[in-house]
């Protein structure tokens, strides 16, 4: 592994200005890591070519004095689910493979103006269905952090490719997308910094959309400044977007600036669940000692329908899912499976297009919003999300921000959970509220599980307050001072 | 005077409700903003959004509200402040999304009303439903290749409005009224151009029957008819069709219907079991349409003068009689056409003219007001001519008739032909007195009491003088002279 691979974007972009490498040399030192590390199979495409060509371009720049902004020159990954122009984009599903779009997803496309240079696209699961990476027609992605029983654990999901790729040194940061959790959980399982901004924050145009009125792209970096970085490079209005919201952008990285005394920290009562580990608890419990330590001050607060949150989120998400995913008809791109007449067409593309998650989330949604049955989920289950966020705008009445851990457990191995959707939906369970009612929320790294795996704690902010979340994330990033390394990049491993 | 079919067991009521899917006026499509042309080649007006790549969003067109919204206030309707896109889900390969994007149940304009002049001067108030914005599907082409289907996606993504009507119909003639009034409505507004047979207007029809005093049977809908001539036939076929099979012991089932002109019958397309679950819920790309009061109030304080105020005011202004009015407001090119003519002119004149006269060409010939040979300033100028004395009525036609070859200006016309009235007592007097002269026998006739003979010397006089001579002063000059 080498030195540059280590560094933080913060570091990279000081150490850029100060000339003290190249960009180029930047991209090659990933490109290596990315060669080395290929199997956590955390990319399904590599772009060394274009990582290359953007660094040199990124030198040009520099050379010139016009230099993009800080991430400039900063190799990263982009999840498979951003548009790329003339770089095959699949969601990780078959029948996307071989899809090469003719444009570029805002989101990566604002990245690119800010100079960085994308290493390659990353796995994830099918669609973003999933909570472990395990649903990619590519096949799953492996943690880096891993045990001594020899098994492969899950990187999270389904950002699960991002994250392994920057845990595992291979990309200094990446994109991902949360519907549900699909940004703070695989961070949480990775050791990562995962932001999920507030809905309407990212623009979602050209984002392969899984549930319209959830997804949203964020940054998943090593440190808390990287994401207040990348976030800044990724964020612009864009009218493109009906649902985005024309607010102010602040300057995050200044948002770092300062402390959280005073600040009023909601612990939701809720929250405490069972099936949560002993070790999740405890962390929690430092969590909140460590904001108290800082000079903040915790509050209780109560969110009564959180229960219910998982169940809504799986009538919403499938619902929009089963609508977003019936343009895959084989009709103008992507995969088709020819057959005798159109229906027959249309059934072979699709059954040969989808993997066993997505299908189960087709028929779940279809089922949703049928004839019959509509106003008994779909109605209800909007009813309970308008219920949720008000319940959440009532606790920001008394705290400023919310703390809870980001996954009731650590990483599990491969193999694990995989018959039982219902358990692998639980996940999900702390950060599925936060996205029902469009809020920011962030998955920092607190601590390591008694044997040894990264364990997150979870901030939940009130709209478009990115700046509090950032800012008391990096108390905890401090207290906790998480420098670990996964088991992979560690010296004889 | 009900309509109405006799049938073996007495007279059958038609109930009849009208869907009109009309093609906005816009330059662009209701979520992109890809061309709407017409005759387009095919997929050269397909924007990312409307093929529904990966990762595209639709972004409402303002235009698009505007124009669905003038048509509400042009319908007297209720213009709904907040409405809703919603998704209607379904498989086709001309619908790129898998979903049609449409309203359900927030359509942006609410109940109004049309009124219908019919032939017996009677005005029927037929009530609008609603209406709602929704995208067009793309077209299917089944033809260019026998194992293969072609997909052209230029009207894909096309704004839509869908206009529906109460089943207050009840004839065929009613609905031919309805149909044509909205075109008129749509054009003056210029929200829709009404062109049916480029299908930039089109029609479902749902037909049921029924024996007077019940209430609604079972009704069919006929899908995509393409003519006020076919709704009016598909009407009437399908109407015998339920009452045939009322009266021979079945039942009308709940279906979607094809209108076949050339064979003239109507047939099943897809029953009531076979429907498609649509399942309707909101777009979550798009937030609901939120529209003030004050954007309202300032599209209307902008609409046009509408076919029916336009027709009170020819009435009451112009003194012109209901059918005239009805006549020259049922297109607003006509109208303005009309309106232009009159300027300073006797009106009654001017309507003639422009109704009989210039109509009659413009029917002969397949050609719309626009089109017309001779220009409104010209025909005005013409009728100013008849005014002044300076030309009669009779040499006026002829005039006219030379103005459809050059479309140059009566008064030119006049000038070079040497056609201007002879209005000169003098030489008047003078061919009345030479015709008395040439003709002894038939002033002779005249003195011994034969007053019919007098018409044959004014047309002596008339052919003596090319026409010119002004009628009323040579009749009063014959008389004059006869009697003396």
């Amino acid at each position: 592994m080498s030195e540059l691979t280590r560094l933080t974007i913060a570091e990279a972009r000081d150490a850029l200005a100060a000339k003290k490498f190249t960009a180029e040399e930047l991209a090659g030192a990933h490109i290596k890591a990315m060669e080395a590390t290929r199997d956590l199979n955390a990319f399904v495409t590599e772009t060394p070519e274009i990582a290359i060509e953007r660094a040199k371009e990124s030198d040009a720049r520099r050379a010139k004095g016009n230099v993009a902004g800080g991430m400039d020159g900063i190799p990263t990954a982009v999840k498979d689910l951003f548009c790329t122009e003339g770089v095959q984009t699949t969601a990780s599903s078959h029948i996307l493979e071989g899809f090469i779009p003719t444009y570029e997803s805002t989101v990566s496309m604002n990245l690119r103006k800010a100079g960085s240079v994308m290493l390659g696209k990353t796995n994830m699961d099918e669609f973003a269905m999933g909570s472990a990476n395990i649903t990619s027609y590519f096949g799953p992605v492996k943690n880096p952090w891993k045990l001594n029983d020899g098994k492969d654990r899950v990187p999270g999901g389904s950002s699960g490719g991002s994250a392994a790729a920057v845990a595992a040194r291979a990309a200094m940061c990446a994109t991902g997308s949360d519907t549900g959790g699909s940004i703070r959980q695989p961070a949480a399982f990775c050791g990562l910094v995962g932001l999920k901004p507030t809905y309407g924050r990212c623009s979602r145009w050209g984002m392969v959309a899984f549930a319209s009125s959830l997804d949203q792209a964020g940054p998943m970096t090593r440190s808390v400044r990287d994401s207040a970085i990348m976030l800044q490079a990724m964020v612009s209005y864009d009218p493109k977007d009906s649902t985005m919201a024309n607010e102010p952008i602040p300057d995050f990285e200044a948002a770092l600036k300062g402390n959280i005394k005073g600040l009023k920290i909601g612990i939701p009562k809720e929250y405490r669940i069972d099936g949560m580990s002993k070790e999740t608890e405890t962390l929690w419990q430092i969590g909140i000692d460590w904001l108290k330590a800082a000079g903040a001050e915790p509050v209780e607060v109560s969110l009564p329908h959180t229960k219910d949150a998982l169940a809504t989120y799986y009538i919403v998400a499938p619902a929009e899912a089963s609508s977003n995913l019936q343009r895959y008809d084989g009709v103008r791109y992507g995969l088709r499976v020819d057959a005798d007449d159109l229906t027959d067409m249309y059934e072979k593309t699709r059954a040969a297009g989808f993997g066993r998650e997505v299908r189960r989330r087709i028929m779940i949604g279809t089922y949703v919003l049928s004839a019959g049955y509509y106003d008994a989920y779909y109605v209800k289950a909007q009813k309970v999300r308008a219920l949720i966020a008000r319940e959440f705008a009532e606790a920001f009445k008394k705290a400023d921000v919310l703390l809870t851990p980001t996954a009731p457990f650590p990483a599990f191995a491969l193999g694990e959970k995989m018959d039982d959707p219902l358990q692998m939906y639980i996940n999900d369970v702390f950060t599925v509220p936060a996205s029902l009612a469009g809020l920011p929320a962030m998955s920092v790294p607190a601590g390591l599980s008694a044997d040894g795996l990264p364990l997150g704690l979870h901030l939940i902010g009130k709209p478009f307050d990115e700046e509090t979340l950032l800012r008391t994330s990096l108390a905890i990033e401090q207290a906790a001072n998480f420098t670990t390394l996964p088991q992979l990049l560690r010296a004889g491993s | 005077m009900t309509y109405s079919i006799q049938g073996k067991t007495g007279d059958w009521e038609v109930v009849i409700g009208l869907e009109v899917h009309a093609q906005v006026t816009s330059d662009a499509k209701l979520f992109s903003g890809a061309a709407t042309e017409f005759g387009a080649e095919p997929n050269t007006q397909v924007s990312l959004v409307d093929a529904a790549m990966p990762g595209m969003l639709p972004v409402i067109n303002a235009k698009c509200v505007e124009q669905a919204v003038r048509t509400g206030l042009g319908l007297n309707a209720k213009i709904n402040l907040t409405s809703v896109f919603e998704r209607k889900n379904y498989f086709y390969p001309d619908l790129p999304f898998g979903y049609q994007i449409s309203q359900f149940l927030h359509p942006v304009v609410g109940e109004g009303i049309v009124a219908l002049d019919m032939p017996d001067g009677t005005v029927r108030e037929v009530g609008v439903e609603r209406l709602h914005l929704e995208q067009d599907a793309g077209k299917s082409l089944h033809d260019q290749n026998p194992h293969k289907t072609y997909i052209d996606l230029n009207r894909a993504g096309v704004a839509l409005m869908e206009i529906v009507s109460k089943p207050d119909l009840r004839s065929p003639e009613e609905a031919g009224a309805y149909l044509r009034k909205m075109r008129t409505i749509l054009r003056y507004l210029g929200t829709c151009d009404g062109n049916m047979e480029q299908g930039s207007m089109r029609c479902d029809v749902n037909v049921s029957v029924r024996k007077a005093g019940e209430g609604l049977r079972t009704r069919c809908e006929i899908k995509n008819v393409n003519s006020v001539r076919f709704v009016m036939q598909a009407i009437e076929i399908e109407a015998e069709r339920q009452i045939d099979l009322y009266e021979g012991g079945g039942k009308v089932v709940q279906e979607t219907r094809l209108y076949d002109p050339d064979k003239g019958e109507t047939r099943s397309m897809r029953s009531k079991e076979e429907a498609h679950d649509y399942r309707y819920f909101p777009d979550p790309d798009l937030l609901p349409l939120v529209l003030d009061q004050a954007y309202v109030d300032a599209l209307k304080a902008k609409l046009p003068e509408l076919p029916d105020v336009k027709k009170a005011r020819f009435m009451s202004a112009y003194g012109l009689s209901l059918a005239d009015a009805a006549q020259l407001s049922g297109e607003r090119e006509i109208a303005e056409y009309f309106e232009t003519v009159a300027q300073g002119r006797d009106p009654k004149l001017a309507a003639n003219w422009t109704i009989n006269e210039l109509g009659a060409v413009l029917n002969k010939r397949g050609l719309s007001i626009t089109e017309s040979p001779v220009s409104a300033d010209h025909l005005g100028n013409l009728i100013g001519l008849i005014m002044d004395n300076t030309i009669s009525s009779k040499i006026a036609k002829d005039v006219f008739e030379v103005m459809l070859e050059t479309g140059e200006d009566p008064a030119k016309i006049v000038e070079s032909k040497g056609l201007k009235q002879i209005t000169d007592t003098g030489a008047i007097e003078a061919a009345v007195d030479q015709a008395i002269a040439d003709n002894p026998t038939q002033a002779e006739q005249y003195r011994s009491g034969d007053q019919k003979v007098t018409g044959w010397f004014v047309g002596q006089i008339m052919k003596a003088t090319g026409g010119k001579a002004n009628p009323k002063m040579v009749n009063e000059l014959l008389r004059k002279k006869l009697g003396s």
